[in-house]
Order: structure tokens, then C-alpha cells, then sequence
């Protein structure tokens, strides 16, 4: 029979990371406290725990990536993790057989855990579905579906400047349509218990009944950042864009590209956030993303504590019992 | 309690003796016990640099048998422990892999001058070469018996069943 939620085990447990739906809030909250512990790791002079050592990640990169790359291959080896990265050009069309072919080999290569980036929605879950019981696979972003640690890394960054998820505004501002990580971090945002979590874009960048998740839906800018908490911008994703969507990166920026001007609306102590890469001038002013209300950097240095969290959370699972495992299905 | 901390903290003073300032020693507490134990003995001894505080979760040698440790806390250490005395605190010394994992986890952090370990009580099951420098109870368990430490108010040593 199927599992209900591929990504916890028989008990409860995370076994691989593929996406923040299905996951409650404790769980969430779990992998944040325990991020918390992973940012000393950084102050030491040897900058390394021996939690992961003997085992084997290999970062599967079907798509272009320098900041969740790297920083997922910094975790891996701040956990004295072996790391081995396989670039895979997306030309090469590695996919359906071929691509189950490629992982049987890398499990012949008694491998630990696949972390996966890919251009098509459910990759990583294909893999979880088909790796054999002691891997565990990490979504690292797939297609427009799932950007989980992303989102993780984000919540941990709000909730280090902000404590309290309830009482938030967030804005969420840009292309929402193309956007995994405005996916993950609306079902992050919405499971933390967020009070008002708004969208903000032109028509075509916003996917239909995006209400359904529990967001307000916001065209103008100054409307949808006023009093906001935190204003998260997304990166306008040109490669993914076909069509039409909008008249020019000027006239975006000029409507909603982020500007002190327009954050002025928004509360003193606004957070502004950012998964990079930016593209500046189109939908982020330098000076804001340069700026003192700026955390961008600062999300790129969490994401290594929150990669080594979630890393060291799905390999370090309390054993199976085989036995119960295969009764609980 | 209060006379057992203090008799601890008269110890760690004659055994710094007159070459060290015991005042600029590094005092760290093991998460949890250890810390509580530590509290005392940081006041007792008058310690200068604030108590700091170590959680051996990430350096446990069965990881990969029992997993991650959900309540794991931050540790809270000096950015370098070179050249520092450290005195190493901890509740009850029992198998030593504590402490094996606390002294790496130091060493991680730099290369300290001396390490003196106190723990508040000892019992016997020793499975690695560690003995402690101060000790302020030894515990004598019965085959089915095993101490625990209550606390942080008020900080009690018990022998309980084990199940």
C-alpha cells in the first residue's frame, strides 16, 4: 500500500524533506530549534561536528544553483558529511528510466542521501519514491512546486528578529507564479499560525485561487506593504517566463520594484527579505537591498544551520523497527 | 548540597593552588545537570568570565544509533578557549563518554591550557580512561539502581530503580 506522506516514516519522523505541506507546525518548530544549535558550529575555530561522519550526501543538480549548492555543501560538510556533486545538464534530457538508472548506481555506491534540485515539479518526489529504505532524499527546489529548506531558512530568519509567528504581517511581492518558494513559504507561513499574510503582484504573475491557501491577494504595492511586519521579494524569473506576462522590466520596477519610497508604508522595524539572486533595479532597489532594514545576507548564512538541521534530522532518526514499520502500512 | 558545593569549590582551589588565578579560570557546564552544578560553583569560586555552557548532542559516539537529540540546546562558549584553564562541570561520571564528548567539542573551539573536570557525584561503570579531579560524592548504586539529578531548585541527587 501507499504511504500517506512519503516523507515521514512509520513513526512519525522525517525520513526525507520534499516539501513543507503535511509537515505541523511542532515538526517545523523542531527543525528551527535545532538550527538554533547548528549556528555556534560557525564561531568555533574548527568549524565542523562529527554528527554525519562516514556518510555520504550527493548534491544532484539537474539545474543551476551557486547559493543552495554551496550552502548544502557546506552543511553537509560542517557535519563531516562526504560530499560528491553531479552536475547534470538539463540539455542532456536525463529523465524517467534513465535518471532511476543513475540512482541505482549511486546506491551501488552505498550513497547516504540524494540532495535534488531539478527543472520539473516532483522530481525529488519520484526519487524518494523509488531510492531504496536508508536514503533519504532533500528537495532543493523543484520545478515550480517545492522550495522547502529555502522556506525553513526564511521562518528561522523572521523568527530570529521577530519571535512570535502570530500577531506577522508578511508580504510576499513578486512572481508568485513561477515562484517554489513563494509556495513553500505561503504553507510555512500559514502552519506557523501567520495572522495576515498578503501577495503582492500584477494579475499575470498571480496563480488562480491562490486564496485557497489562506492569503490576501494585493495589486497595488503601497496596499499591500502597508503596516507589513516583514515584505519578502521574490526574483522575477525570466527563464521561466513564457509569453507576455509583462511589458517591461521598467514598468515593473516602477510598479512593484522595492524602493524605500514604497517601504516606507510598512511598519519602522520592517524586515526585507530575499532568496536571491537579486536582480537589482528590476524588483529591488540597491539602496533597499543594500539597506539597514535589508536581512538578505543574513539569510544565506542561516541556511547553512537550517541545511544541517534538516540533514542531520533525516539521517539521525531514531532505528526502525522493520517489524513495526511493515505492520503500519 | 550547599556544604557539598562549597567543599567541591575548596578543592578546586587548592588544586589551582597558587600558580593560576582561579578567578580568570573557564568554568563550563555540561547540559543540563552539569550547568545547574556549574551555576553554584561559578558563584561559590567568584569566576570572572562568565559560565559557559556545552551541549555534547552533535559530538554523542551513538548518533547513528539512537539519532539527533530533539531538545538539543545552543552551546555557549568563549569564540577561543586558547591558553584558558577550563574546570569541566558535570552532574554524575558514570560510563565517561560525556565527558569524551565535551572534550572534544572544547578542542573544537581551540587548545586550552589545562582541563579540570568536577562532577558532583561518581559511580562506578567506567567504559573509557576518565576520572574526574573533584568529586563530591561517590555513589554506591545497588545492581538495579541508577542516580539522577533533580533540580535546578532544589539540586538533589537520587537513587532511583531503573525499569
Amino acid at each position: 500500500m501507499r504511504r500517506r506522506n512519503l516523507q515521514l516514516d512509520a513513526q512519525g519522523h522525517l525520513r526525507h524533506l520534499l516539501t513543507i505541506e503535511g509537515l505541523k507546525r511542532q515538526q517545523i518548530v523542531d527543525i528551527l530549534d535545532t538550527a538554533e544549535s547548528f549556528i555556534t558550529v560557525g564561531d568555533q575555530q574548527v568549524r565542523k561536528v562529527p554528527l554525519l561522519r562516514g556518510k555520504t550526501v550527493v548534491n544532484l543538480f539537474f539545474e543551476a544553483s551557486t547559493r543552495t549548492l554551496t550552502t548544502f555543501e557546506l552543511a553537509a560538510k560542517r557535519l563531516s558529511a562526504d560530499v560528491l556533486k553531479i552536475n547534470i545538464n538539463t540539455s542532456a534530457t536525463v529523465k524517467g528510466e534513465s535518471l532511476l538508472d543513475m540512482l541505482q548506481n549511486l546506491e551501488a555506491m552505498q550513497c547516504d542521501m540524494f540532495v535534488v534540485r531539478h527543472g520539473d515539479s516532483g522530481a525529488a518526489h519520484l526519487i524518494a519514491q523509488h531510492v531504496a529504505p536508508h536514503i533519504s532524499v532533500i528537495n532543493a527546489g523543484d520545478g515550480r512546486h517545492a522550495h522547502p529548506t529555502q522556506a525553513l531558512l526564511d521562518m528561522f530568519t523572521i523568527r530570529r528578529h521577530k519571535s512570535e509567528f502570530a500577531p506577522l504581517t508578511v508580504a510576499i511581492v513578486g512572481d508568485i507564479m513561477h515562484s517554489r518558494v513563494a509556495r513553500s513559504q505561503i504553507h510555512a507561513l500559514t502552519t506557523l499560525g501567520i495572522s495576515d499574510l498578503r501577495v503582492v503582484a500584477p494579475k499575470t504573475l498571480i496563480p488562480t485561487q491562490v486564496e485557497g491557501l489562506g492569503v490576501h491577494v494585493y495589486h497595488n504595492m503601497k496596499e499591500g506593504l502597508h503596516d507589513a511586519d516583514v515584505v519578502i521579494m521574490l526574483r522575477l524569473q525570466k527563464e521561466r517566463m513564457q509569453g507576455a506576462l509583462l511589458p517591461s522590466e521598467q514598468e515593473y520596477f516602477q510598479d512593484y520594484g522595492l524602493t524605500n519610497e514604497k517601504l516606507a508604508v510598512a511598519k519602522p522595524n520592517v524586515l526585507v527579505m530575499h532568496p536571491g539572486p537579486i536582480n537589482r533595479g528590476v524588483e529591488i532597489d540597491s539602496e533597499v537591498a543594500d539597506g539597514p532594514r535589508s536581512v538578505i545576507l543574513e539569510q544565506v548564512s542561516n541556511g547553512i544551520a537550517v541545511r544541517m538541521a534538516v540533514m542531520s534530522m533525516v539521517l539521525g532518526r531514531p532505528p526502525i523497527n522493520t517489524e513495526s514499520e511493515g505492520a503500519a502500512q | 548540597m550547599q556544604q557539598l558545593i562549597t567543599q567541591m569549590a575548596e578543592e578546586l582551589r587548592h588544586k589551582f593552588g597558587s600558580n593560576v588565578t582561579i578567578e580568570d579560570a573557564l568554568m563550563i557546564g555540561i547540559h543540563t545537570g552539569g550547568v545547574w552544578v556549574a551555576e553554584r560553583l561559578h558563584q561559590a569560586l567568584g569566576i570572572r568570565q562568565p559560565l559557559a555552557q556545552l551541549d555534547i548532542s552533535f559530538y554523542r559516539d551513538d548518533f547513528s544509533r539512537i539519532g539527533m537529540n530533539p531538545q538539543v540546546k545552543p552551546s555557549q562558549l568563549p569564540t577561543s578557549v586558547d591558553e584558558a584553564h577550563i574546570i569541566l562541570v558535570d552532574d554524575v561520571l558514570h560510563t565517561g563518554r560525556t565527558i569524551r564528548a565535551a572534550l572534544n567539542e572544547i578542542f573544537d573551539y581551540g587548545r586550552p591550557a589545562t582541563v579540570t573536570l568536577a562532577v558532583l557525584g561518581e559511580r562506578s561503570g567506567r567504559e573509557l580512561p576518565i576520572q574526574a579531579d573533584v568529586v563530591g560524592t561517590h555513589i554506591q548504586l545497588g545492581e538495579h539502581e541508577h542516580v539522577k539529578l533533580t533540580g535546578p531548585e532544589p539540586l538533589r541527587l537520587e537513587v532511583v530503580e531503573t525499569p
